[in-house]
């Protein structure tokens, strides 16, 4: 490996200035949709407040996440520094792979990841480790999107009942698998069973939302009832956690 | 412009953001490379690959094929550039087609869809910035062991209020995909973490036992 850098630092000016050209990039491109988007609600004669709504409730929904991607930051920042995991969690990444792809990219070069990285071959052959194994991700949807829809299209055509079918099927499908997850540590006693709670007690508070909304007439609760069902669960697991002890 | 017109000019750009994306995305080690004069042994990234890329590159592939239909042209786009697709991407965009009452595959669908994709997006990567910029503040609380919990059932808060709005009104087509994954995940608890690999084999279940109850007369 060449180890000619003298001194190698991944929370430089250098990297930083790296990670804000690729998010802004990312910003550029979230915005220019949703500009359109609106744009073309306008044009479609939609009800902007629909619009309105969809903006608020989405913020509103994805706080929670978000925190949770930023905490993959910070797990990762221990050992790469922060720019490259901000880098790697706002495009294309997940903590989920990150952290398996640094790890293997580490032992196979026979180092820890208990300290920072600081050398420099070491940090570059991470970081394309990282790359190349979710390149799948951002290569195939331009390939495959348009054979894609066009199958979707001619389910619908053929019999739009069984389209409408097919369509939640899909939903349900992904749903059931990680509803389905979430029992997957049920037999290791109390803690396995506090995912099961947390996925119960947010059913429920979404099950009350809904209730609120149809018998009191809470119409402005509906496009809050997901972000308010998943704090609700939130909080309870943090709770539940806390009181015995988990 | 018609609604077609709209499409075709949504693929065009889609196609020019994400290339960009990917070009960017592959600069990023070229660059750090370049930079710091540090190019790593092929063979060491071919062993690092090893290590992720036969399960990832399946899983991206499947994504790409399972998601597409559910995040319309440019959430689709979109998603597969800012990621965290299954976990946040994909709910946003059912919970506000689901909360403005409008179906994926119509126009309206498409809207909200790409509204809610985007600002999804554009939250996380706010709030991932103010995170970097405040690091030194935050970690303390964001490493709190009081919220570790909190966030670590991020998943099961979030299909919990999603599961039961879909369960409730489609409870027919839930019954056997949800039952068989509950069973599975129980019986080999190893699953839990190769749940991507799982979507497909819950959504076949799923179209399966719909096309039987719908040639039935059940739905």
């Amino acid at each position: 490996m060449n180890n000619t850098s003298p001194s190698f630092d991944p929370d430089s000016t250098f990297m930083y200035g790296l990670a804000a050209a690729v998010i802004v990039f990312v910003l550029a491109q979230s915005v220019f949709f949703l500009v359109r988007a609106v744009r073309r609600a306008s044009v479609a004669g939609m009800n902007m407040s629909v619009v309105r709504k969809t903006i608020g409730s989405t913020a509103l929904f994805t706080l929670a996440p978000a925190f949770s991607i930023m905490l993959g930051v910070v797990t990762l920042a221990k050992f790469l520094g922060l720019p490259l995991p901000w880098i790697r969690l706002s495009v294309i990444g997940a903590i989920t792979y990150e952290l398996p792809a640094a790890t293997s990219t580490a032992n196979a070069l026979g180092i820890s990841l208990s300290e920072t990285v600081s050398d420099p071959s070491v940090f570059s052959a991470i970081t394309w480790v990282m790359t190349l194994g979710i390149l799948p991700s951002i290569i195939l949807p331009p390939l495959l999107i348009k054979k894609i829809q066009t199958g979707i299209v001619q389910i619908k055509t053929k019999d739009s009942k069984w389209g409408d079918i097919f369509m939640t099927s899909l939903f349900m499908g992904m749903i059931s698998a990680f509803s389905g997850m979430v029992f997957s540590h049920v037999r290791e006693g109390l803690r396995g069973l506090l995912p099961v709670a947390v996925l119960a007690v947010s059913a429920a508070a979404m099950c009350v939302c809904g209730l609120l909304v149809k018998k009191v007439h809470a119409g402005w609760l509906e496009n809050y009832a997901m972000p308010f069902s998943m704090i609700v669960g939130m909080v309870f697991a943090s709770c539940a956690a806390s009181a015995f002890g988990l | 412009m018609n609604y077609s017109e709209y499409q075709k000019v949504t693929h065009r750009w889609g196609q020019l953001w994400i290339w960009s994306a990917a070009c960017i995305v592959l600069f990023v080690p070229v660059i750090i490379c370049l930079k710091y004069n540090a190019w790593p042994q092929y063979e060491s990234v071919l062993k690092g690959l090893l290590g992720v890329a036969p399960i990832y590159w399946t899983v991206g592939f499947i994504e790409v094929v399972t998601f597409t239909p559910m995040l319309g042209t440019a959430g689709t786009y979109l998603s597969f550039v800012t990621g965290n697709v299954s976990a946040l991407k994909v709910p946003a965009a059912l919970n506000a087609m689901e909360s403005a009452e409008v179906k994926p595959g119509t126009e309206e669908g498409e809207i909200v869809s790409t509204i809610a994709i985007a600002t999804a997006s554009i939250v996380t990567t706010i709030i991932v910035a103010l995170g970097v910029l405040l690091f030194a503040q935050l970690t303390p609380v964001i490493n709190s062991p009081v919220l570790k919990p909190a966030f670590d059932n991020i998943l099961p808060a979030l299909f919990g209020g999603l599961g039961v709005v879909y369960i409730s009104r489609n409870w027919k087509i839930s019954i056997m995909p949800m039952a068989f994954m509950i069973v599975l995940f129980i019986l080999v608890p190893s699953l839990g973490n190769s749940v991507g690999i799982l979507v497909p084999a819950g959504i076949i279940l799923a179209l399966g036992a719909s096309r039987i109850m719908y040639k039935k007369g059940w739905l």
